[in-house]
C-alpha cells in the first residue's frame, strides 16, 4: 500500500485583516481566526480520493506548535488517518528555506511514496517550501497541478502554466502541489470533526543544526497599502453614465 | 559578482520577462556588476532582437536539444552551476508558474533564500538588494533586505517599467554539458489558442461576479474584453458556482493582478477579492447595489444593472474607436 504524506498549514482566515506591530517590524496575527490553508484542502482531498481508489496510508504533516496541530485536526476531519507535528529546534521565525529543512528531515524518516501539498500558503504566499523539500529528498516534483492519476510506480499529472499546460509522468517517490480546481474538497461532517479532536498526534523533533534554519533577510518595513481612489460616481442614467465613462477611459487609457 | 536573470522558456519572451531584465539591469548598475541572463530554451539567437538595449552583457544557453525545454530537472543543476561560476549575488526571474517553480528548486540547490511574487526590486543605501513583497495577498507589504548571498527573487508582471537604451545585443555563450532528461517524462505540452490575453499579465482586466446572473451572460463581458483588448477575470463566488474555470479567478485564492485598468462588473468587493486587484491603476465598478463595498475602492462607479450598462459601454467604446471626421 502506498504511503502518502500531505503537508498542511494553519493560516489566518482569508477574511481577516492582519495588523502591524508598533515597531513596524512584525505582523500581528495573534487575534486572528486560523483556518486550514485553502490550497491544502485540495491536497488532502486528492490524498483521500487516492486512498478510496487504490488504498493508501495517509499522514498529514505540519510544522510548528499548537496552531499547526489545528491544521492536522482539520486534515483528520477530512479523512486523513495519521498526523505528525514537526517541532523545530528554534522558536524564532523561519523562512521557507528553514521550514523546508525541518520538514525534509521529518519526511526523510517517514519515507513516503508520494507527498502532496497546496501550491502555496495564503499567509506569506511563499510558494516554495514543497519544491524545496522535493529537492532535498531527491523526489521528482511538479507544481500547481490540476489533474492527477496514480499508477503502480508512477503518476501522471497535468500542470497548468500561462498560455498552456504540460502532461508529466513522474516516477515515485514524487511530490506534487495542488492547484484549485483539481477536485472539490469535501465538507467534514460533525462526527468526523469531533473524532478528529481526540485523535493522537505524533511529534518529530528536528535535530538539524540551528544555523541552517536562520533567516536570510531582514525586514526593513511593513506597511498596509491603501491606494487612493477617486470614488467618483457617474450618471446613473445608463446612456449618460456609459458615455461619460467611455470618454474618461479613452482620455486615460486608449488615446 | 553578477546579477543573473532567468528567462522563461515559453515560445517567445513576454513583456514580463523583459521588465524583469530591466529591473535586474538597474540593480546591476547600482551594484556596479555585470548583468547576465540565461535562456533555458531553444534557438537562443532568436531572442537577441527582443533583448537588445536592455543591459545584458552575456546571454547563456546550451545547444539546442541537449536539455529538454520545460524540464526544471534538466535545467536547474545547470543553472546552479552557472550561478556559482558567475558568483551571482542575485538571481531574478518573472513570477510565472514556471519561473516560480524553477526558482524554488534552484534556491534549494543553492541553499539560498527566495522571495516570490515581488512587486519592486532596488538596492538599499549600502547596496543590499531590497525587495517589496506582498503578504496576505497584498493586505500587507513588506520591504525585505536580502542580506544572504546569493538570493533569488521573482517579480510580478506589470510592476516594473521597461527601459530600453540603444540597440546593443548581449554576447551569446554556449555551454557544453552532458545530455540530461531528469526523472519526469514530459508527455505533452499544449498551448492554448493564440490571441487570449493572460490574466496576470494583462494591461486591462474586465471581471464578473454574481451580478452577472449566470454563465450564459459571459458574452456581455467578453464583448467588452474584445473592444478593450482585456483579459477576463472572475470573483471566487462565480468560480465556485462553476460558471467559469478557476484560471480566471482574481483574489486571495486566485490570481493577483496589477493591470492599468480593472473593470469590476457585478462584484460586491470582498476583502479577498480586493486583495487580488489592489494594485490596479484605475478601478471601475459597475454594480446595481449602491451600498456595494466595491464602490469604496473604485475610481469611477456606475450604479446600474450590468446587463444594460456593460453592452452600452461596449457600444460607446466602439463608437469612439471610429476615426473622428
Amino acid at each position: 500500500m502506498i504511503k502518502i504524506c500531505v503537508l498542511v498549514k494553519s493560516v489566518p482566515d482569508t477574511a481577516s485583516m492582519p495588523g502591524i506591530s508598533e515597531d513596524g517590524r512584525s505582523v500581528v496575527v495573534e487575534d486572528l481566526d486560523y483556518v486550514l490553508n485553502p490550497f491544502d484542502e485540495y491536497a488532502i482531498e486528492a490524498a483521500v480520493q487516492l486512498k478510496e481508489l487504490h488504498g493508501a496510508e495517509l499522514t498529514a504533516v505540519s510544522l510548528g506548535g499548537e496552531r499547526a496541530s489545528q491544521a492536522l485536526r482539520s486534515a483528520f476531519a477530512m479523512g486523513i488517518n495519521n498526523g505528525v507535528l514537526v517541532r523545530a529546534p528554534v522558536a524564532t521565525e523561519m523562512s521557507g528555506r528553514g521550514a523546508a529543512v525541518c520538514l525534509a528531515a521529518a519526511l526523510r524518516e517517514m519515507a513516503p511514496d508520494l507527498i502532496l501539498a497546496g501550491k502555496q500558503a495564503v499567509d506569506d504566499d511563499g510558494a516554495q517550501v514543497a519544491e524545496r523539500i522535493a529537492e532535498h529528498l531527491g523526489f521528482a516534483h511538479a507544481s500547481a497541478v490540476n489533474h492527477l492519476e496514480v499508477k503502480e510506480t508512477s503518476l501522471t499529472v497535468k500542470r497548468v502554466f500561462e498560455g498552456g499546460y504540460m502532461v508529466l509522468e513522474l516516477p515515485l517517490p514524487a511530490l506534487v502541489t495542488t492547484e484549485k480546481g483539481i477536485n472539490e474538497p469535501r465538507y467534514p461532517a460533525l462526527p468526523q470533526i469531533l473524532k478528529a479532536r481526540r485523535k493522537p498526534i505524533d511529534e518529530f523533533m528536528v535535530s538539524e543544526p540551528v544555523a541552517s534554519l536562520a533567516l536570510g533577510w531582514e525586514v526593513e518595513s511593513l506597511t498596509v497599502p491603501c491606494p487612493e481612489r477617486r470614488r467618483q460616481l457617474l450618471d446613473d442614467n445608463v446612456a449618460a453614465g456609459t458615455a461619460q465613462l467611455a470618454d474618461l477611459l479613452r482620455q486615460e487609457f486608449l488615446s | 559578482m553578477t546579477v543573473l536573470v532567468l528567462l522563461e522558456p515559453r515560445c517567445k519572451l513576454t513583456d514580463s520577462n523583459l521588465t524583469t531584465v530591466s529591473a535586474a539591469a538597474r540593480l546591476a548598475r547600482r551594484l556596479g556588476v555585470e548583468l547576465h541572463a540565461v535562456w533555458p530554451g531553444k534557438k537562443v539567437e532568436d531572442q537577441l532582437a527582443l533583448l537588445a538595449g536592455l543591459g545584458i552583457r552575456c546571454l547563456h544557453s546550451v545547444e539546442d536539444g541537449v536539455l529538454p525545454q520545460f524540464s526544471h530537472e534538466a535545467w536547474v543543476p545547470f543553472l546552479a552551476d552557472l550561478a556559482r561560476f558567475l558568483e551571482t549575488r542575485l538571481i531574478v526571474a518573472p513570477s510565472s508558474a514556471l519561473g516560480k517553480a524553477w526558482c524554488a528548486a534552484l534556491a534549494a540547490r543553492l541553499g539560498a533564500e527566495l522571495v516570490q511574487d515581488c512587486t519592486a526590486l532596488e538596492a538599499a543605501g549600502d547596496g543590499t538588494p531590497l525587495v517589496e513583497k506582498p503578504l496576505y495577498a497584498g493586505k500587507i507589504v513588506a520591504a525585505l533586505r536580502l542580506v544572504d548571498s546569493p538570493a533569488l527573487v521573482t517579480l510580478r508582471p506589470n510592476t516594473v517599467p521597461l527601459e530600453r537604451t540603444g540597440e546593443e545585443t548581449p554576447d551569446i555563450q554556449f555551454h557544453s554539458i552532458p545530455a540530461s532528461n531528469g526523472l519526469c517524462i514530459i508527455q505533452d505540452v499544449v498551448w492554448f489558442a493564440a490571441g487570449t490575453v493572460e490574466l496576470a499579465e494583462a494591461r486591462v482586466v474586465v471581471a464578473g461576479g454574481r451580478g452577472l446572473g449566470g454563465p450564459e451572460n459571459w458574452p456581455l463581458l467578453r464583448d467588452l474584453c474584445d473592444v478593450l483588448g482585456a483579459a477576463l477575470g472572475a470573483s471566487r463566488a462565480v468560480v465556485d458556482a462553476g460558471w467559469i474555470d478557476q484560471a480566471h479567478q482574481v483574489g486571495q485564492t486566485g490570481k493577483t493582478v496589477s493591470p492599468d485598468l480593472y473593470i469590476a462588473c457585478g462584484i460586491s468587493g470582498t476583502i479577498q477579492h480586493l486583495a487580488g486587484m489592489r494594485r490596479a491603476g484605475k478601478v471601475v465598478a459597475i454594480n446595481k447595489d449602491p451600498a456595494a463595498e466595491i464602490f469604496r475602492h473604485c475610481d469611477y462607479g456606475i450604479v446600474g444593472d450590468l446587463h444594460e450598462v456593460v453592452p452600452a459601454l461596449t457600444r460607446e467604446l466602439k463608437a469612439r474607436r471610429q476615426p473622428v471626421a
